[in-house]
């Protein structure tokens, strides 16, 4: 029990230090606080000038959604990323469980990915003059740690992919562009076509947004309790079918002795 | 003569490498048109008057920068990274005329991510392709791609010193979409983003290809692209040198 508690939560963080490239202020700086900044201007203005909806519905649906950027990433460069070092065999032959192991890396990815929502969340607001209540900002923090959650669900899905697949930096931007058309970050869910805005239904961000919007017009964190609750479904749904998919990779891997194919 | 031969042939070389390239080659031509498509139901689903071609043509230049801004800031890195980077500064051409294929190659397939763009805006949204004046829009194109490779030729000397310089490129990306009046007027922003635009060459092709298609007076503005552009070119120049002589002066050329 205590090894597997220290590979879950030692081991996690010092994979996401060692492994997560874009730690270094260089990088991480403008990706994580100043591009989703101007994502928020960009569709704000993009609003305006197509006349719909508000300043406040873009803040919020992109601080969001830009989550994604470093759940997905993160989260392949988390397991993908021992490949590179050469490492990846090492692990995998490891007697350490592999619950502990593969989710012990996804903590740190959700608390990232939370950070960078809620950074953007406030210097958007800051920049736009949102006004977001008092009242909100401890409901949408627990919005945006639901959704960070939700979305390293699919990330550990783009991790399991990232064994098995060269170029995963072009499938995480394929699967971010997907979440920016169809979670209703920018467009409303009911302006979409209809089989778009069903699908929205079974992606992340989609009802943490819906939560967060209605959070940010007053409603109570019980009157969002139903949103939330489909968000985190989404996220356990997505956790274990991207695990599910690891382990499949895994004995593929073995099988055909292609672990280390780059 | 011997130097244009030199950049064409060299386009030609760097435009099958970015072709085969995953990330420069279909990423970069798939990512934009994520934008693309939202800003067009977003536009679709508004109450203003701005039509879906206004938005069309500028999500389709979009798509020309992104190819530039994402990648042309890594365009020595890559050299780097590939070992070929001392051997290209050693070469007995300038060396800004050694890079100036390269990012000239990504911002040719700005090209193709126009065309995919439009096409993308006409069959799937009903956004109709009519060109005014297709000799000029032609032009216009043609102009743009080589500003945007001057400004891609400066991005990407300027960035030589850093180790994470994609991340810069990939940093432009935005700021550039925002306020070249690709998808909002520039009357919607603040009025101290103007000047700033109006330095920016993408600024001035957007402008050529609109006025182009929708039929007005691209000159004007393809002139001021273009200039721009050389100017672009001319700093990179300069930034070349300078930077050239620090790396030799501090051995740091390779960031080792």
């Amino acid at each position: 029990m205590i090894v597997s508690a220290r590979i879950f939560f030692v081991g996690g963080a010092t994979s996401f230090r060692a492994l997560f490239y874009w730690l270094t202020p260089w990088i991480y700086v403008p990706t994580m606080f100043i591009s989703p900044l101007f994502q928020i201007l960009l569709f704000a203005y993009i609003g305006r000038s197509a006349g719909l909806e508000s300043d406040k519905f873009y803040l919020i649906g992109n601080a969001l959604q830009y989550a994604s950027i470093p759940c997905l990433f993160a989260m392949a460069q988390a397991i993908g990323g021992e490949r590179y070092q050469n490492t990846l065999s090492a692990i995998l032959v490891s007697p350490a469980p592999r619950i502990p192991l593969f989710f012990g890396r996804s903590l740190p990815v959700v608390l990232n990915g939370a950070f960078v929502a809620a950074v953007a969340l406030l210097t958007g607001s800051l920049v736009l003059g949102v006004h977001l209540p008092a009242s909100s900002i401890a409901p949408l923090l627990l919005v945006v740690l639901i959704a960070a959650f939700s979305c390293t669900g699919l990330g550990l899905i783009n991790a399991a992919l990232s064994l098995r697949i060269r170029e995963n930096a072009v499938l995480s931007n394929v699967i971010f562009g997907f979440l920016l058309i169809f979670t209703g970050a920018n467009v409303p869910l009911d302006s979409l076509p209809g089989w778009m805005s069903t699908a929205a239904q079974g992606l992340p961000f989609t009802h943490a947004i819906e939560a967060a919007r209605q959070l940010a017009s007053g409603a109570s964190l019980g009157d969002v309790a139903d949103l939330l609750g489909a968000e985190l479904l989404i996220g356990v749904i997505y956790g274990v079918a991207g695990y599910a998919l690891l382990r499949w990779f895994e004995t593929l891997s073995r099988r055909h002795a292609s672990l280390e194919r780059s | 003569m011997n130097s244009l031969r030199f950049v064409f042939v060299s386009w030609k070389l760097q435009f099958k490498m970015i072709m085969r390239s995953p990330f420069d080659g279909i990423g970069n031509v798939i990512y934009p048109l994520f934008f693309a498509t939202t800003a067009f139901f977003v536009f679709k689903a508004g109450s203003s008057p701005r039509t879906l071609i206004y938005a069309s043509l500028g999500a389709a230049v979009m798509g020309m920068w992104s190819s530039v801004s994402t990648s042309a800031g890594s365009a020595m890195q890559r050299e780097r990274w590939w070992g070929t980077l001392e051997l290209l500064v050693a070469a007995p051409r300038h060396f800004s005329l050694v890079l100036f294929p390269s990012t000239l190659g990504l911002a040719t397939v700005g090209i193709y991510n126009l065309v995919a763009t439009l096409l993308w805006g006409r069959f799937a949204f009903g956004i109709p392709l009519t060109i005014e004046h297709p000799l000029l829009f032609g032009l216009s194109v043609v102009g743009t791609v080589l500003a945007f490779a001057g400004l891609g030729l400066l991005f990407a000397v300027s960035f030589v010193r850093f180790r994470a310089a994609w991340v810069l490129g990939n940093f432009f990306e935005y700021p550039v979409w925002l306020i070249c009046g690709f998808l909002v007027p520039l009357s919607l922003l603040p009025a101290w983003v103007r000047p700033i635009s109006w330095v920016l060459a993408p600024t001035w092709g957007m402008n050529a290809i609109r006025e182009s298609a929708l039929g007005g007076t691209p000159l004007p503005d393809l002139l001021l692209c273009l200039g721009l552009g050389a100017v672009y070119v001319g700093f990179a120049v300069l930034v070349t040198n300078r930077v050239l002589y620090d790396a030799r002066a501090r051995g740091s050329l390779s960031l080792t």
